[in-house]
């Protein structure tokens, strides 16, 4: 460990909106599979449509970044950024880059994709830890979010959620000042899956909570303290995500660790959301824990990954926006099941003609207007200040019309109001009625945009929006995905 | 110094197709309908036409590009032909390429001609074009009624209107024309409707349902032009002369620029403008006889009332529950059904409103005849509100 103080700066979380109850999941499943009966309490996390790892890593991060108006200008000093995700949308096309993108985060960083285990929101923590330890970069962003498919009543199904987190890491400025890390590295294979598959092929739980996760974790958390020379008695918060209830209770016992210290794994409200769900707890409790305490956060995935944090008198001023618990506020209960299949690609539907149009993108287009489609990135006239987007060569203010006179200017952070809108019944949506309308900004600006996470009623003139990153386009022709900035109620 | 349009070209004859769902004929047939009825009203031969101008908004679900399509499907003389598209105003650029020609003196007849071939989709409703490379990646992922019901908000929220008074407001929109369709034997719908059919209506764009929106049709219209002077040389009377022909197009203004509010058509305005300048009309609530405007759904209609400036701003709702636009009224408005009940085939619409104030001018529109109108106003448009193409031409006895 260097000397230095390197640690958590700031952090958020992001969990959809849409809850699916189980007890709708299991009333649709229980014909099947009667055992699944019992799984049919609480809620989980339900993605849109319209949202993946990527989105909600963007999400996430931008409850994480401080509060900005100006992204272009106040991000620079983000030196890398790791995206940690077992569901990013592109095998091949870095998704970091689509993150760094969207966030307007500077061109000339250091951008990774952190993949392949359940630990890899773990592992990209601490590579960025040690990155900013090495004094490689001043900051770090650390996003990972998980939107993992099971087959219809699988019981994966019911545990799973769908969510992100995110971190600054940094040497200044320290919330949660980082003691260590340890790690072990075993092929245990629990689960898997190969190339091209849709799904994971689980093995038997039994075997995983005895051979797997009773062995691993307790080994790998006893080195972390060794290492770190911390008292398991002093561990204030102790984080697993694990899908065997209880058995984060045994294990910190195991190791010394008082079972009350166990954090909630949100397994009754929001499900467990991949590689995202370590952090997504650990976001949870840097949001109740207090100066001094010690936060140990462990996942497990062909070994293990557990750091620990000492919390300081930062930590109140480095709180998120919305962070976990506004996210768990922020909530719509789902109760058709129908939806939820529709949503994940689990079935059919009949989507009529209009469906049918291409969406095969121009890449060239999407590069020439990257900050643009990504970053909702407008312009702003030098000559007469008016904010405009898309960025034009001539002004389009009537009294001003002044050729290559725009900056970049960034709507992305900014609060729309809605001008005029429909819910549309015609045009095909995967979610009916496609809502939209003419959005503007005080700033000056408007666009005609897409809504996204909106009910039907619930919108009018001079309703309040915010920004949100979405898929825009599936083009199922070749395996691409369109994103663009949609407005949702603020 | 350009001195306008007005008298210089005379309407020699016009034809138009039946719209509606046309599944026997394809779009050359449509064409040759429209032609045979304009060159028999004009008097004249194939030969003596010199050019030509073919609009057609679809060219992928009709005739294809290009201005082949015509000259084969007339076996025109080898003469010039020039295909536009100008989205839903095509058939009113048609018109104007050959009014242009012949007040030029570049040629003695030109011919215009719209078409649009629609049911051969698969589906109801307007198909979906590709809007470029760029636009897809960010544009909101609407149709035309969704595009169009934005009006439907912005004017509710800038004028104070109850969402209920206005659907009623626009479902008489809708019933005004459904009785006029029904004297239209060329009208694709042709059955009235009722009030309440069309507030119960299914939705298909909040607020409006399905009366609120026109008919998707086939069909074709035509019209031959000359100069006043060859038109009585060839024993014409009542002749009938372009008064205006005024084109205004969105330039992102309203798209990008917080200065418009989304109730009403920036361009229509302009358009109207100078069109009453060039036919030197000063009150057309009072001098405009009779209107054809681009009803493509029942809130557009609406709204363009004080976009031309015959209903106060703010007075559309009053003057159209008065019953002011009916067949009745003192500027009745869609007399022939509109596009609402006489269909749009977009190619053609421009056309076809010209066709009605023609017949209605010479006193030839039979069950629908108005009491000896003097001016008729049409009022084409295309794209969607915050971003579109608005023409608007008067026609009068000359």
């Amino acid at each position: 460990m260097a000397q230095q103080t390197i640690g958590i700066s700031s952090f958020g979380a992001y969990i959809p909106r849409l809850r699916l109850q189980r007890k709708a999941m299991a009333a649709a499943n229980a014909w099947f599979n009667p055992s699944i009966a019992g799984l049919g309490k609480g809620e989980r996390s339900m993605a849109n449509w319209d949202e993946d790892a990527v989105t909600m890593a963007v999400e996430a991060a931008r409850d994480a970044l401080p509060d900005s108006r100006d992204p272009l200008a106040s991000r620079g000093k983000i030196g890398a950024l790791y995206f940690a995700s077992t569901t990013m949308p592109f095998a091949d096309r870095q998704n970091a880059g689509i993150v760094s993108a969207a966030l307007s985060l500077p061109e000339g960083i250091h951008t990774a994709d952190i993949a392949g285990s359940q630990r890899a929101g773990l592992t990209a923590l601490i590579a960025a830890l040690e990155k900013v330890a090495a004094g490689s970069a001043a900051q770090v962003l650390v996003a990972a979010a998980d939107r993992r498919a099971t087959r219809a009543g699988a019981t994966q199904e019911f545990q799973f959620g769908d969510g992100g987190a995110a971190f600054v890491v940094s040497g200044a400025d320290v919330a949660a000042r980082y003691v260590g890390s340890h790690s072990t590295s075993v092929d245990f294979i629990d689960h898997f899956r190969g190339e091209g598959e849709a799904f994971d092929y689980n093995w038997e739980e039994r075997w995983i909570r005895d051979e797997g996760y009773a062995r691993i974790v307790p080994q790998t958390v006893r080195g972390l303290l060794e290492k770190t020379g911390v008292k398991a008695a002093d561990v204030d918060h102790f984080i697993l995500p694990c899908l065997f209830a209880k058995l984060d209770q045994q294990l910190a016992q195991k190791c010394g660790i008082d079972p009350a210290r166990v954090r909630d794994n949100l397994a009754a409200s929001v499900g467990e959301c991949g590689t995202a769900h370590a952090l997504i707890m650990l976001a949870h409790a840097l949001e109740e824990a207090k100066p001094g305490q010690r936060v140990l956060v462990a996942a497990f995935g062909q070994g293990c990954d557990a750091l620990l944090f000492e919390v300081g008198t930062g930590i109140a001023a480095a709180q998120p926006r919305r962070g976990v618990r506004g996210s768990l506020a922020r909530r719509k209960e789902e109760t058709n099941y129908m939806k939820w299949l529709a949503f994940n690609g689990l079935v059919e539907m009949e989507k009529g003609m209009r469906a049918e149009k291409d969406n095969k993108t121009a890449l060239t287009v999407t590069y020439r207007k990257r900050d643009m489609l990504f970053g909702l990135v407008g312009g702003k006239c030098e000559k007469c200040g008016t904010a405009q987007f898309p960025r034009t060569r001539i002004c389009v203010n009537p009294n001003c019309k002044a050729v290559d006179q725009q900056k970049p200017f960034s709507f992305a952070e900014l609060e729309g109001k809605v001008l005029s809108w429909s819910a549309d019944y015609l045009t095909y949506s995967q979610d009916p009625p496609q809502h939209y309308g003419m959005v503007t900004f005080e700033e000056g600006g408007r666009f005609l945009a897409d809504f996204t996470d909106v009910d039907v009623g619930s919108v009018d003139s001079g309703s309040r929006m915010r920004m949100v990153f979405r898929v825009k386009d599936f083009d199922d022709r070749r395996g691409f995905r369109r994103y663009f900035w949609k407005a949702a109620p603020v | 110094m350009a001195t306008g349009i007005k008298d210089k070209v005379a309407i020699l004859g016009m034809g138009c197709s039946k719209f509606g769902e046309r599944w026997d004929m394809g779009a050359e047939e449509l064409m040759v309908e429209a032609y045979l009825e304009a060159m028999q009203d004009a008097g004249v031969e194939t030969n003596q036409v010199q050019a030509a101008w073919l609009s057609t908004h679809i060219d992928e679900q009709s005739v294809g590009k290009g201005g082949t399509p015509l000259s084969v499907a007339l076996r025109l003389p080898n003469i010039p032909v020039t295909r536009v598209e100008n989205f839903c105003a095509s058939g009113s650029e048609a018109f104007r390429g050959a009014v242009y020609a012949v007040a030029a003196g570049a040629v003695d007849i030109a011919l215009a001609l719209g078409v649009e071939k629609l049911k051969d989709t698969g589906y109801g409703g307007l198909p979906t074009g590709q809007p470029g490379t760029l636009l897809p990646q960010w544009g909101a992922n609407g149709s035309a009624p969704g595009n169009f019901a934005q009006l439907a908000s912005a004017y509710r929220a800038k004028h104070g209107v109850s969402k209920q008074d206005l659907k009623r407001a626009i479902a008489h929109v809708s019933v005004k024309s459904h009785d006029n369709g029904a004297k239209n034997q060329k009208a694709h719908l042709q059955k009235p409707i009722t009030e309440e059919m069309a507030l119960n209506a299914p939705m298909i764009a909040e607020p409006l349902g399905l009366f609120d929106c026109c008919g998707v049709s086939d069909g074709a219209a035509c019209a031959i032009v000359t100069t006043p002077e060859i038109a009585r040389a060839m024993g014409k009377k009542d002749i009938i002369t372009v008064k205006a022909m005024q084109l205004s197009l969105s330039n992102g203004l309203e798209s990008s620029h917080n200065s418009w509010d989304g109730s009403y058509f920036h361009t229509a305005r302009i358009a109207a403008k100078k069109a009453y300048e060039e036919a030197g009309i000063r009150k057309p609530r009072e001098e405009v006889s009779m209107i054809e405007v681009h009803d493509c759904f029942s809130i557009t209609e609406l709204v363009t009332m004080e976009d031309l400036f015959i209903s106060d701003e703010g007075r559309a709702v009053h003057d159209v529950m008065d019953g002011f636009y009916d067949a009745s009224g003192k500027v009745p408005c869609q007399i022939d059904g509109g596009l609402k009940c006489f269909g749009h085939p977009i190619g053609a619409s421009g056309l076809r409103m010209l066709y009605e104030m023609y017949l209605q001018l010479q006193g030839r529109a039979g069950a629908r005849q108005l009491k000896s109108p003097k001016i008729g106003l049409t009022h084409n448009l295309g794209g969607a509100p915050s971003m579109n193409v608005c023409s608007v031409a008067i026609i009068g006895a000359q």
